[in-house]
């Protein structure tokens, strides 16, 4: 283990770390401009042109306001619980893989800060750990509605792990391998969307639940709970759960995209095309691959998911908190067990016998799809003719 | 030589830790020393070269096992251990046999270090995606029946939590 070997997982490691900490800054600015797009308004567009200095001024704001620390909080778990929090949502992203490779001064230089060949199952890891530090807020600020939120939130992330795990199953059906860098090869023919167009959704919806995104952002129902988890936090502390947020959001939606969308791969009909991550470009004398569009595609896919992310946002209310754990246990966890036994046996009849049946995972997929909202939809029809009579 | 210098600083952590859970007078704060312990044990899979089982540690018993003990102390409002002990009993049989167990573990690790096969070397393969479809097969073509069962038992266990937290409808 030589010293550049060192050198070169640092300097990867500080990058994405970097990338993740300007995207988060950049991320708020995009939510709120967006938001404001959508609700007819201008959003702030004061500091810098178009606004590009207020993640700037907003971290200074919080950089100087008043840490308040209430005083019967359990003190080391107070503090402690922000940090807890974001620290997985920086470090889920080291397996995610972000290009190929290119050479630098005769060193192949990858662009993944680790390969694991349990990557799948080092996200799913780093995603039930970082339930600690929501709930330790929630508990450690010795407050009624700080606690529920923490609880709440908890439960909440708890029950959507298991569909969240079924569909990082379905992924390591489709790409027979759990490390993510083979999951985003083995999409260089089809996309795992159009295979499993419905695994694809039900994760983003999970994503959603597991970032506490808006429709289902309970812990932060203010009319319930105040502020939830972070009531009692202030300044940099409430800073480092805000940022903790907004990083989960992009690293899921690296994650969404890595997994069903191609990760760092171009649209598979582009594979053999001068677009293609491996194609190699000849301009004049100078030849050479083309690495550096696999994170640009990469950040268009995320720039997306993180788009529809906040339209979800700006268009649908807060899913009651019932509704939202029955989602969870009776809907989604049935239908993505669902989905695991047909994504596996047409892979196994595609296998043993003809290729088409390979095609019988998406249809399938869709009626079970189809006979889960027929489910929600006469259960909320049921319920209202309950409530008449 | 590394492997080494990791494994005493991390045995440090892991004895620290499970002192200090037995010792903290909050079950909130011995819960998270118990799953400081938890992960200190993943990572000692991962030096043996077993990341499937270090990963699997810390989803299931750092993940999801301890947070619904959290859950538990913290709505049950159990955070503070009663002054006095409530079972006086326990604590000199307690210390009867953790003596009994040490004394077993440090016998068996000597008597075994005189003989060859002892301890299991990790092999340097294993840290391969062969080692992860080894394993699936042997799970499921040599331990299939035990797996199953383990299944079942799992299974009833599920049901029997549901069966007892069923309200019974009145009348």
């Amino acid at each position: 283990m030589d010293w550049i070997q060192w050198l070169e997982w640092f300097l990867k490691g500080a990058i994405l770390c970097v990338i993740l900490l300007g995207g988060f800054a950049y991320l708020t600015l995009y939510e709120r401009r967006a938001l404001a797009r959508m609700q007819v308004r201008v959003g702030p567009n004061r500091a810098g042109p178009q606004g590009v200095l207020q993640p700037i001024a907003d971290a200074v704001k919080l950089i100087f306001k008043e840490e308040f620390t209430p005083a019967r909080v359990y003190k080391v778990v107070f503090v402690l619980a922000p940090v807890l929090t974001v620290v997985p949502s920086l470090v889920i992203a080291a397996v995610v893989p972000l290009g190929t490779s290119f050479m630098l001064f005769g060193r192949e230089i990858h662009l993944y800060v680790a390969d694991l060949n349990v990557g799948v199952l080092y996200l799913m890891s780093i995603a039930s750990i970082a339930v600690y530090g929501i709930v330790l807020a929630g508990w450690s600020s010795n407050n009624k509605y700080a606690m529920l939120g923490g609880i709440r939130s908890s439960a909440q992330m708890i029950s959507y792990e298991l569909a969240l795990g079924f569909c990082f199953v379905l992924a390591i059906l489709l790409g027979n391998s759990m490390s993510l860098n083979e999951i985003v090869e083995a999409q260089k023919n089809m996309w795992f969307v159009v295979v499993q167009p419905v695994g694809a959704l039900v994760f983003f919806v999970v994503v959603l639940a597991e970032v506490n995104r808006a429709p289902f952002d309970m812990p932060e129902a203010e009319q319930e709970l105040t502020a939830g988890y972070h009531s009692e936090y202030s300044g940099m502390k409430f800073a480092l759960f805000f940022m903790a947020e907004y990083q989960k959001m992009i690293v899921m939606s690296m994650i969404t995209a890595t997994l069903f969308f191609g990760g760092y791969r171009e649209l598979w009909f582009l594979k053999d095309t001068l677009f293609s991550v491996d194609a190699v470009w000849t301009i004049g004398a100078w030849t050479f691959n083309a690495w550096f569009l696999g994170p640009i595609y990469l950040f268009i896919k995320v720039f997306l998911i993180l788009f529809v992310m906040i339209w979800v946002r700006a268009t649908w209310p807060r899913v009651r908190y019932d509704r939202l754990m029955a989602l969870g246990w009776k809907i989604f966890l049935p239908l993505t067990l669902a989905l695991c036994f047909i994504t596996a046996v047409g892979i196994l009849l595609a296998d043993l016998y003809n290729p088409l049946y390979y095609w019988s995972i998406p249809i399938l997929s869709i009626i079970s799809f189809l006979i889960a909202t027929i489910v929600i939809y006469s259960d909320l029809t049921r319920r209202k003719t309950n409530a008449r009579v | 030589m590394t492997d080494l210098i990791v494994f005493l600083v991390l045995s440090l952590v892991a004895i620290a830790s499970a002192l200090g859970m037995l010792f903290s007078r909050n079950t909130v704060y011995s819960a998270l020393f118990l799953v400081l312990n938890f992960v200190v044990v993943a990572v000692f899979y991962l030096l043996l070269g077993a990341p499937f089982i270090a990963m699997a540690q810390i989803t299931v018993y750092a993940g999801a096992i301890m947070v619904l003990f959290l859950f538990v102390i913290m709505l049950l409002g159990a955070e503070n251990l009663p002054p006095s002990e409530v079972l006086p009993w326990q604590r000199p049989l307690a210390i009867l046999l953790s003596t009994i167990l040490a004394i077993e573990s440090i016998y068996l690790v000597f008597a075994r270090a005189r003989s060859d096969a002892s301890i299991i070397s990790p092999d340097a393969s294993v840290n391969t995606i062969e080692n992860l479809r080894e394993m699936a097969m042997t799970l499921f073509n040599q331990f299939l029946l035990p797996f199953e069962v383990t299944s079942i038992l799992l299974l009833v266990a599920m049901v029997g939590a549901i069966v007892l937290n069923k309200r019974e409808k009145a009348g």
